[in-house]
């Protein structure tokens, strides 16, 4: 049986079931309300919603995996675009292009044309520090922990802070492929 | 209709986190279970590395004298492997349908905890229909 093709992001949206948008808002917008509460510290939420996406992040990479039908990435550059086409149109619904690659191709900006999640959102002068949207980072890094690239995914532009787009800077750190360790008899 | 002895799952480090034995052939117990999923994941890293060729992901398919192992492994390093009689047709579709039965009912789970064994009812629920007979013979057309 020949192997199935990948799928476009498109197509994966208007496959899955959906749900109402003004509940996804509301509810992540409880959450960073909940955590400003609770932790009180801008950084510490900051951290919490890293987390908290670097969580979800692990889970979500296999679901992409299954309904993508991708096969491996040849390089960063095609990871970076997988992300940007399929990854984020397919759960956010969202189109996102990759841009600013740097000379070794290891470094580069996915800019979101919308955000679902800052719908209504204003951030007031208490919380000028806060990354509202930093679960998104934190998603990246986990989804590409999972597929052996250990990055850094930080906010470059956020237009809750008076930009002009959204724009996340994505780093390859290191590959760490599976090893397996090996005794040599010396 | 050819039939279905056995489906594992293997986490990345090659421990066993679900087996299910459905056929009146190959039962395991526990012991031979872990024994069988260490085995199959040492036996597929050691074949990347004997390959002949470049590129090589692993073994998909041993064909034996009296049974068939299909095996899939997801880009995250999670191994699917069934075993079943020989000749059994559409195994890698049913491997896919598993994983993504795993990506559902087992990754979706909150409570579930990353490369633990899997102990979710609806993860098996819905892992028994698919395998039902009938269903397989579907993902055929």
């Amino acid at each position: 049986m020949p192997p199935a093709a990948p799928r476009s992001g498109d197509a994966i949206f208007a496959s899955v079931e959906r749900v109402n948008a003004e509940l996804f808002t509301l509810t992540y917008g409880a959450i960073v309300r909940q955590l400003l509460t609770d932790l009180e510290e801008v950084e510490e939420v900051n951290k919490q919603l890293d987390q908290m996406g670097y969580n979800i992040g692990i889970r979500l990479i296999d679901e992409f995996l299954a309904k993508s039908n991708v096969s491996r990435c040849v390089d960063f550059k095609e990871t970076a675009e997988m992300i940007a086409k399929v990854g984020f149109k397919m759960f956010l619904g969202v189109t996102a292009s990759v841009m600013n690659w740097d000379a070794d191709g290891t470094c580069c900006s996915i800019v979101l044309e919308d955000n679902p999640l800052v719908d209504f959102v204003e951030l007031p002068d208490t919380c000028q520090g806060l990354y509202y949207c930093n679960i998104l980072s934190g998603v990246i890094r986990g989804a590409l922990e999972m597929v052996a690239m250990k990055t850094e995914v930080t906010w470059i532009r956020d237009m809750l802070r008076g930009d002009d787009a959204y724009e996340l800077q994505v780093k390859l750190l290191k590959q760490v492929p599976e090893e397996y360790p090996y005794k040599d008899d010396e | 209709m050819a039939a279905i002895y056995s489906l594992y799952i293997i986490n990345k480090s090659g421990g066993l986190i679900f087996y299910k034995d459905y056929g009146s052939k190959g039962r395991m117990d526990t012991n031979d279970s872990l024994r069988v999923a260490s085995l199959w994941h040492s036996m597929h890293a050691i074949s990347q590395q004997l390959s002949p060729t470049t590129g090589c992901s692993g073994i998909e398919l041993l064909e034996a004298d009296t049974f068939d192992l299909h095996c899939f492994q997801s880009l995250t390093g999670t191994k699917f492997f069934v075993v079943c009689e020989p000749g059994t047709q559409h195994m890698e579709a049913l491997l896919k349908v598993v994983y993504e039965l795993y990506t559902d009912y087992v990754l979706k789970n909150p409570f579930y905890e990353m490369e633990m064994p899997i102990r979710c009812e609806l993860f098996d629920i819905n892992l028994t229909q698919a395998v039902q007979k009938d269903r397989v013979a579907l993902l055929g057309r």
